[in-house]
């Protein structure tokens, strides 16, 4: 089948080769460019950038060896590859719009208020966790006071659910913004493309980023889709739609960034692909034995935390010492959550049948 | 006391909801403009309250009832229509996983109502014609409704609406215009929740909802001239289920038959008939009888319809056998 549209995709997508200036990323492939490109970020906003990814990054390698020390609960989900998308997706937001993330996007609730501590009670099935040992791992993970929905397994039903909050956003005609994501899996099923119809039919303020780490659990995008045109599927629903690159949180900042307030405006849904790898297993007990090792060494070479790291000390934005200031808080935070969770109780059998009904 | 019949109850409770509280709104396929539904319970409504409140959706169950969802959330208080209960299969990721967990989760509120549209009797063949209740009766997390007559479709609609909870209607469209009741004028609610006894006997209490309520009294009133009085308790909420009022008839009767359209396995009457047999043991006369649908699938042509939904003349039979036992 001659398919120029998705060659070019699979290009962008594949071929990603190291960079010899690594500071330099790939200019992204753009199908459609935000309406006002936000040229210069201010320079506590790249840092904030870093310091929040520092954070993510963290987090998901304490729990990564805390699960295989056999400290863990059950399964659980790295994000790791993913903090260039979760934690724009985050930053991007204003104080009252509402975000339902999905399982590879911690950044994101760090960044909305949610601590490290309440994750990891989560995580460990502890009272203190948002679901109160209700949901599992990163699941259900939602407080409503932090403008955070807590996520299904069943990922692209926070679709539709989003657009519900951007129509009740519209209904009410307050200047909020619902934004959400799913995997390239999930541009696959059925409420991904029905959403998409209806939030362009709409014109419902909503941002949907669909992180294509080119793998739903063990298969391939290849055998998921017969062309990877993601984003001119969604174009053909009458919405804004663009491919960024995933790891490059600065690009990925401007572009969520942009959505955001064109929905805010009026301007109707926009859908962001980000063009990342997901770094390990599909869950925690998963080897990613099926994924080409010489795939991770490409992008482990683009990754989004050293990445922007070396972007901010080439272009002289922080010094080493400041950048190990982060380091040091975000091990420290993260020391400190972990031993509040693993000190917190488990809730009460008694209190199993509470909060069935409202 | 004025008389509407069984569908104009539920319009009438709809306006008055959305006329009392600007976060009521209606969405669902054609159910806006001046079309008003395909059995026209919003005809009207977009007119008088806007577009903006009565929302036409493509087809798409999952993902309208999905948005409605997300409304909830919000604290909207979606009235969600599917056009007939069989299409609500296509939306059941929606309702199940989603709206009815979130509570238990996070603590979130999804306040909608969904209208379905159920039973047959009609002739409407096995997609027009469902009862799929049980699956979510099933559920925990969720409400689920049956109204019998004009004032319950009223109440329980108006009670619907205003629970903090995703509350499943089930409206019997075989009543849509075929009953007609007194229904009070303005406010009037019935608690999600509580059965009714509709009818007093001391021989056997039949335990039936929705379009069956009707089918049994007719029934319970040929039975009374052959000297068999037979009680009827209505659900009306099949959860939460009050069981207490199940229980209170039983023991005083001693035999209680459970009728529901739906079919026999694994339907709604299946747990009544095991609460039964647990709480009740020592007060029965004889063992619970259940009497329900078909296993099969809901067939178009008037004999095989007949064949499998109960109707009065089979209530009466099973209620005799049941009294002489």
């Amino acid at each position: 089948m001659s398919d120029p549209l998705g060659d070019q995709i699979r290009e962008a997508l594949f071929s990603t080769p190291p960079q010899p200036e690594p500071e330099e990323p790939e200019p992204p492939v753009a199908h459609s460019e935000p309406e006002e490109v936000i040229a210069d970020l201010p320079d506590a906003l790249r840092i904030d950038l870093y310091r929040w990814m520092r954070l993510t990054r963290t987090l998901d390698d304490t729990m990564v060896a805390m699960w295989k020390q056999g400290r863990g609960l059950g399964g659980t989900f790295s994000g790791r590859g993913h903090e260039g998308i979760s934690v724009p997706m985050g930053l991007a937001l204003g104080p009252d719009d509402v975000i339902a993330p999905m399982h590879r996007d911690v950044g994101s609730y760090l960044v909305r208020g949610m601590t490290p501590a309440r994750v990891f009670g989560n995580l460990l099935g502890r009272v203190t966790g948002p679901s109160g040992g209700r949901d599992a791992n990163l699941h259900g993970m939602g407080d409503l006071s932090l403008g955070i929905i807590g996520y299904v397994s069943h990922i692209p039903q926070q679709i539709p659910l989003s657009l519900g909050v951007a129509m009740s956003f519209k209904y009410r005609g307050e200047p909020r913004v619902a934004l959400t994501a799913c995997g390239d899996g999930g541009t696959t099923t059925g409420p991904y493309h029905e959403s998409l119809n209806m939030a362009a039919l709409y014109s419902a303020p909503l941002v949907l980023v669909v992180e294509n780490n080119q793998y739903a659990y063990s298969t391939p995008l290849d055998q998921q889709m017969a062309t990877f045109a993601i984003t001119e599927r969604a174009a053909g629903y009458g919405l804004a739609a663009r491919s960024e690159d995933g790891n490059d949180v600065e690009a990925m900042y401007r572009s969520i960034k942009a959505a955001v307030d064109q929905a805010r405006s009026g301007g109707g849904p926009t859908v962001i692909e980000a063009r990342t790898m997901r770094m390990l297993g599909h869950a925690i007990h998963d080897g990613a034995e099926y994924v080409p090792r010489e795939l991770l060494e490409r992008w482990e070479a683009r990754d989004p935390v050293a990445l922007q790291r070396r972007r901010l000390l080439a272009e002289g934005v922080v010094g080493v010492s400041q950048l190990e200031e982060i380091d040091t808080w975000a091990r420290t935070e993260i020391d400190a959550a972990v031993a509040e969770a693993e000190a917190a109780p488990f809730p009460d059998p008694g209190t199993v049948s509470d909060r069935v009904y409202a | 006391m004025r008389e509407l019949t069984y569908i104009a109850a539920i319009s009438e409770a709809i306006a008055h909801e959305m006329e009392r509280d600007p976060d009521v709104l209606v969405l669902g396929e054609d159910v806006g403009g001046d079309f008003g539904g395909a059995f026209k319970v919003t005809k009207g409504l977009a007119a008088r309250f806007g577009d903006r409140r009565v929302l036409n959706t493509p087809l798409v169950e999952q993902s309208f009832i999905g948005m409605a969802n997300g409304m909830a959330l919000m604290g909207l208080r979606p009235i969600v229509e599917v056009q007939f209960a069989d299409f609500i299969s296509t939306g059941f990721d929606s309702i199940v996983q989603s709206a009815a967990t979130i509570h238990y989760r996070f603590g979130g509120k999804i306040p909608w109502v969904i209208r379905a549209p159920s039973d047959g009797g009609i002739r409407s063949g096995p997609f027009h014609s469902q009862n799929p209740e049980a699956w979510f009766v099933h559920t925990p997390g969720l409400k689920v409704v049956a109204p019998s007559n004009s004032a319950d479709a009223k109440g329980l609609l108006c009670s619907a609406v205003r629970d903090p909870n995703p509350v499943i209607y089930f409206e019997a469209k075989p009543l849509y215009r075929s009953l007609r009741g007194p229904v009070p004028e303005g406010e009037h609610l019935v608690p999600i929740g509580e059965a009714k006894v509709v009818r007093r006997g001391r021989d056997l209490t039949i335990v039936a909802y929705g379009a069956q309520v009707p089918q049994t009294l007719a029934a319970a009133t040929e039975l009374a001239t052959e000297g068999i009085e037979s009680e009827v308790v209505d659900l009306r909420s099949l959860k939460p289920l009050d069981f207490a009022t199940v229980a209170e008839s039983v023991t005083r009767t001693s035999r209680a038959l459970v009728v529901h359209s739906a079919n026999r396995l694994v339907g709604v009457g299946a747990e009544i008939s095991a609460r039964i047999s647990e709480e009740c043991f020592d007060w029965l006369d004889a063992p619970v009888t259940r009497l329900g649908g078909l296993d099969v699938p809901i067939p178009f042509s008037p004999p095989l319809e007949d064949a499998y939904r109960p109707d009065a003349r089979k209530i009466a039979t099973a209620a005799r056998r049941l009294a002489a036992y």
